[in-house]
């Protein structure tokens, strides 16, 4: 996995896992890959993994079983909190780069239907 | 693993001062990396560390031993310079290292071989640069050793010989039981790779830290950092 290193890996790590369980390549209860596995899996050091682990549990993302492993939680509430979370996090980026380019509000909706109606065509050819 | 406590080292060579009073203390079971250019002072304090240097002044602590017999039978130093023999083949130099190793693991050196793409009848001599730093690196995880001391492991050598380095040694590391040190100068080459920074430049400590609260604080990567550090 490629990371920006201007900004803390254990903090793109958190947010890997949580695109991951939004996308559905890990079911809501299921087990995830032991710390170990998923450091090599992304390239990183364990220790670096062990504290996503620990922040997205603390998060209550993920549950820790002794002896077993980490699984994800198993509230679909809290899933779906993080689409939104992550959504609107995408949106405030995006609003600043429109800001940026002195777009307003009306106009960067009108841009966004515009930009939509072309996509939903494109997807009938 | 080990905890390494460095207090106020000074190392003078005739008309240089290598190492300038520095105090630092290595966590164990983290990968510190120790980041410096050429002549900043790091290739001395693994030197010392290892036990084949003395400090001019000033004490090094390893689990709270003075470094000597005890604590260079439990470390695992890779100079930047190794000292294998040329007329030897991988398989026969390893075993005569491992001969003198306490724990040395022939199953591990072998499966180690392997993974570095390494042909284990090949004579020393005929390997590249590159193969040889990832000999290296087999020689250094194929015992149980406390700390590992490794030296410019990167400098010198092929991306490829690099990235697999970096990985095995990401595979290898068993936190539980082992402290790294990785020094260098190629600060982008190990940005995901390492717990605590320590840049170290002319003989000081310039900044020292863990890297994702650094990351977290500078909003730079360590490469940036390294930079500014030397401007």
């Amino acid at each position: 996995m490629e990371f920006d290193p201007t900004r803390p890996i254990y903090l793109q790590i958190m947010e890997e896992v949580k695109k991951r369980a939004v996308r559905g390549d890990y079911s809501v209860g299921e087990q995830l890959p032991s710390v170990r596995d998923m450091a090599s899996q992304m390239g990183v050091n364990p220790n670096t993994m062990s504290r996503a682990y620990q922040e997205l549990e603390r998060e209550g993302f993920l549950h820790t079983r002794r002896g077993e492993g980490s699984f994800l939680t198993h509230e679909t509430e809290r899933v779906e909190q993080e689409r939104t979370a992550l959504a609107q996090a995408a949106c405030t980026a995006f609003i600043a780069q429109l800001r940026d380019l002195a777009f307003d509000a009306a106009r960067t909706s009108r841009l966004l239907r515009q930009v939509e109606e072309e996509v939903n065509e494109d997807g009938d050819r | 693993m080990a905890t390494v406590e460095i207090i106020d080292l000074v190392k003078r060579y005739r008309s240089t001062q290598a190492l300038r009073g520095i105090d630092l203390r290595f966590e164990p079971g983290r990968v510190s990396g120790v980041l410096g250019e050429n002549g900043s002072g790091k290739s001395t304090l693994f030197r010392i560390l290892a036990g084949v240097t003395r400090p001019t002044r000033g004490s090094v602590l390893i689990d709270g031993e003075n470094v000597g017999v005890e604590t260079r039978r439990m470390s695992a130093y890779l100079p930047e310079i190794d000292s294998f023999y040329t007329w030897m083949s991988i398989e026969e130099q390893l075993k005569f290292i491992g001969s003198f190793h306490p724990g040395w693991n022939a199953a591990k050196a072998r499966e180690l071989t392997h993974f570095m793409g390494l042909d284990s009848s090949a004579r020393i001599g005929e390997l590249s640069k590159g193969q040889r730093a990832r000999l290296k690196f087999i020689v250094a995880f194929s015992w149980p050793s406390r700390l590992v001391l490794m030296d410019e492991p990167l400098g010198g050598i092929d991306p490829p010989s690099r990235t697999r380095i970096l990985r095995a040694m990401m595979q290898e590391f068993r936190a539980e039981e082992q402290t790294i040190l990785i020094s260098t100068h190629l600060v982008n080459e190990i940005e995901e790779f390492v717990d605590d920074v320590v840049f170290l430049h002319d003989g000081e400590i310039a900044l020292q830290g863990n890297a994702d609260a650094l990351r977290n604080d500078r909003g730079a990567s360590l490469s940036q950092m390294f930079e500014e550090v030397l401007s």
